[in-house]
């Protein structure tokens, strides 16, 4: 079988770790190669020595049989390897053709951009990839999964024979991702090959024909994805057992600690965004809101965490009403937010692990008295969470910066949980994350709610969504459409109501 | 990884002031000047004797206290261009209340130089309140702000304090930080007390930052305004207080001017640049309290010694101001000497 691409006994180091221990990855033509790794693996290294943005200490490149030396982006582009960002790299103002030529332009005679020439040969490619993408539209007026196939058009437009695609789910919506597999399976059909960098397994299941693994820098091995399974693959990523039945008792629930009526809640261009919304989440009880981005969650949190003002209705926590109090009071009259974008609201990055654990906590005792922080009491209490919380770093002195993505998020985790709010509020708590970490997140879930307190989860994971809630409710439009029990309904039932099916049927007036 | 930010943070301020040096050595020889004896007339200009050992302390004193009023509000991400007109109120205050008030120096002293805070943290506070409130962006406030009190307070000097007159009188010595102590111990030297205030104010700095829950706070929304919204800090009066705190020190620069070198104030054609080089100060002292009070002490060392350079070596005055701006060059661009330092310590392994 011809390879298109091998790397052989990859070595790469930085100052005091060794990214890339003796990893081999061959990718034959046409097949679609997962390379699979939990965060901090050493996945987006490896692509990166791929891609010639760094230089490996040991180990070989060949493309098709010959040995290459990869100094530079431009000498893979060359080779014929595209890779398509995880982070767009798209000029916002500029049409989907402006950003596919940009580089290499192609000229008419006198100089000038031959734009109509540009316009032609990408519709062409589009086409034929079946990506139905508008060449002259503006980027900031596609959606998230159109701009991704711009991406995509960019390298096919480039010459690409190899397409990396750099955990490229992370950002679509489910049915955005199934129109993602369609292309990459195209892709694959006119003699492409692809290299998946993912850690999400179902993906792999379904799309690819081989995967190789990675943990902790060292190549594990490459298997057939026909002859295994999620649960091989998981054990083989995280190095044991991996367990993807969330272990939970029926929730026994108590009195109502949540309790929002009639609420309205407008977004910066103050259009409204929550429409009239009525929820309520009972001490011992996970809620979980199931919706299509954009549908007002963000804004709900906000309104009850009081980072956004509310319009009307009321919002009342243990019978309190906590309606348009300042983030600080919400906090302090019990409330544990675990937010949707962990390094704009979650952390302060710049701070060490020990200086975030007390965000919320600093001017109390006694982290800190008459205004004289106290040192000494907030990194013992940061080692204590630390400890507690299976947060992996250096020290408690370590930036937070520093940490992997699941390491912030369980500092986060331990820091919000140890408050013991009444009210914990998980903004898609497990985004981005490996299983590892994520079945770490859903255990204290389910602890919390165990201890008594309400958990209000907001996912745009189906999954974790059924296999978390107690209760799911559905939000549509800026209102909840239903209430479901997770035994009592299935992803298909919940995505035809999440994309509006009932609140048509009740006849909205808008 | 941390330790290798702060062994970088030590070493790019100081091989920038190498590098500047050098380039203005070679400077020197391109012009035909002997770069030893240009830069032994600068020593002697500056340390030569207990005169100029107190003039250069003289000269370093508000170069703190300015490089402190925009490295403070540079932690809370905020870039205090307007350190300049903070020191034009505060010299302006400090002297009217030298002049207007009679009491004993326990008093009338510590009121000056009270007045002095309070006029430059009031430059400050409008800036501060505009970007808050309404997001105004502070450099540009402060910049008019500048304006603003560099023609007010002439204005004021010569109609107010004095009848179109352009040098004020001097200010009773109950209000005056002048010592004769520190002057008969340096030849006469303008050398004052103000220096102990700079480097009380240094802590005072140190003691806010890195020890009080308002400077966790100032920090927090310097890094990052969202989370330290939803930790429920009050994202503008952190921001205001920032700005009220750094005009403080400028306007403490002030009294300095004020209170201790000059005694007077003379209506200004331009800026007098104690403001401005602050920025300057804070940077090379990347925003520490020490580091600071470092760089103060080599932007006074430079412009004093300078003095002597066009006598001992015939060399301009004007090659010191070229040396400055090359170490400025060179710590704004301490990419290149952290890449530098990153290869050369890789080779030595």
């Amino acid at each position: 079988m011809e390879y298109v691409i091998e790397m052989l006994n990859i070595r790469k180091e930085f100052p005091g770790i060794v990214a890339n221990d003796n990893i081999t990855i061959q990718v034959r033509k046409g097949e679609i190669h997962a390379l699979l790794g939990e965060n901090g693996a050493g996945k987006s290294t490896l692509m990166n020595v791929l891609f010639g943005l760094y230089q490996p200490e040991k180990g070989e490149i060949k493309v098709k049989g010959e040995k290459v030396n990869i100094t530079n982006p431009n000498i893979a582009n060359e080779l014929g390897i595209g890779m398509v960002h995880q982070h767009f790299m798209l000029v916002e103002p500029f049409t989907v053709t402006q950003n596919i030529i940009l580089g290499s332009e192609p000229k008419s005679k006198t100089g000038k951009i031959d734009i109509k020439k540009a316009e032609k040969e990408i519709q062409a490619l589009s086409d034929r990839y079946g990506l139905k993408v508008d060449p002259s539209a503006k980027i900031s007026d596609i959606s998230v999964g159109m701009q991704q196939r711009v991406e995509i058009l960019k390298t096919l437009y480039r010459g690409a024979e190899v397409l990396i695609f750099d955990e490229p789910t992370a950002v679509l919506t489910p049915q955005e991702i199934n129109e993602l597999m369609d292309i990459m399976r195209s892709l694959i059909k006119e003699g492409k090959s692809i290299i998946l960098i993912t850690h999400k397994l179902k993906e792999i299941m379904e799309v690819s024909d081989r995967c190789t693994v990675i943990r902790k820098g060292k190549g594990i091995g490459t298997v057939n994805i026909s002859e295994t399974n999620v649960h091989e693959l998981a054990s083989l990523m995280v190095g044991r057992d991996v367990s993807f039945e969330i272990e939970k008792q029926p929730a026994e629930p108590k009195e109502v600690v949540l309790d929002i009526k009639d609420l309205h809640v407008k977004d910066a261009r103050k259009v409204d965004l929550v429409k009239g919304l009525n929820l309520e989440v009972k001490a011992g009880e996970i809620v979980g809101i199931a919706g299509i981005d954009g549908n007002g969650q963000s804004e709900l949190i906000e309104a009850i965490t009081g980072l956004r003002k509310s319009g009307s209705g009321t919002i009342k926590l243990n019978n309190k009403d906590i309606t348009n109090l300042n983030p600080r009071k919400v906090t302090e009259s019990g409330v544990g937010h675990i937010p949707q974008d962990r390094h704009k609201f979650g952390l302060v990055l710049d701070y060490t692990i020990g200086e975030n654990m007390v965000l919320q906590t600093y001017y109390q005792s006694p982290y800190s008295k008459g205004s004289i922080l106290n040192h000494k009491e907030i990194y013992k209490k940061a080692t204590e969470l630390i400890e507690e919380y299976d947060v992996r770093t250096p020290s408690e002195f370590t930036k937070a910066r520093a940490l992997s993505g699941g390491n912030q998020q369980k500092a986060i985790i331990g820091r919000e949980v140890d408050r013991s709010p009444d009210l914990l509020i998980a903004a898609q708590p497990t985004r981005g994350l490996d299983v590892g970490a994520i079945e770490f997140i859903h255990k204290k879930l389910v602890e919390e709610r165990d201890k008594g307190r309400a958990v209000l989860l907001i996912s745009f994971e189906l999954d974790e969504i059924l296999d978390v809630s107690d209760r799911i409710a559905v939000m549509f439009d800026g209102k909840i459409v239903a209430n479901l029990k997770p035994e009592e309904t299935n992803e298909q039932e919940l995505g035809l109501l999440m994309a509006g099916s009932q609140a048509k049927r009740a006849g909205d007036s808008e | 990884m941390t330790s290798n930010n702060k062994l970088f943070g030590i070493l790019v301020p100081i091989i920038s002031v190498i590098l500047g040096l050098l380039v203005g050595a070679i400077i020197m020889l391109i012009s035909g000047h002997n770069p030893i004896a240009g830069y032994a007339a600068l020593w002697n200009g500056a340390f030569g004797d207990a005169y100029t050992l107190g003039e250069t302390v003289r000269r370093s004193t508000p170069y703190i206290l300015t490089g402190m009023a925009v490295a403070f509000a540079f932690r809370a991400n905020l870039f205090n261009i307007g350190a300049e007109g903070q020191v034009i109120v505060g010299w302006l205050a400090a002297v009217w209340v030298g002049i207007a008030i009679d009491a004993p120096m326990i008093i009338h002293l510590p009121l000056a130089i009270i007045a002095a805070i309070l006029a430059g943290a009031v430059w400050g506070f409008i800036p501060g309140l505009l970007k808050a409130k309404l997001g105004v962006h502070e450099v540009i406030v402060t910049i008019m702000m500048n304006y603003i009190a560099l023609f007010t307070t002439n204005e004021i000097i010569r109609n107010v304090l004095t009848e179109q007159k352009t040098t004020t009188e001097t200010i009773h010595g109950s209000a005056s930080l002048a010592s004769e102590w520190l002057q008969s111990i340096t030849y006469f030297s303008r050398v004052h007390y103000g220096i102990l205030i700079a480097l009380f104010a240094a802590v005072i700095m140190w003691f806010i930052m890195e020890r009080t829950t308002l400077g966790y706070e100032l920090k927090a929304v310097g890094y990052n305004k969202h989370a330290s919204k939803y930790a429920g800090m009050n994202v503008s009066k952190n921001i205001i207080l920032a700005m009220v705190i750094a005009g403080g020190f400028a306007g403490l620069a002030g009294a300095m001017e004020g209170l201790g070198t000059f005694g007077n104030i003379s209506v200004m054609s331009s800026f007098s640049n104690v403001g401005f080089d602050g920025i300057a100060v804070a940077l090379l002292g990347a925003n520490t309290p020490l580091g600071v009070v470092l760089a103060a002490f080599l932007f006074g060392t430079l412009k004093q010694g300078a003095l002597e350079m066009p006598t001992g070596a015939g060399v301009p005055t004007e090659l010191v101001d070229i040396i400055i701006a090359l170490i400025i060059f060179f710590v704004a661009s301490s990419y290149i000497i952290r890449w530098a330092l990153l290869r050369f310590t890789k080779e030595g392994k």
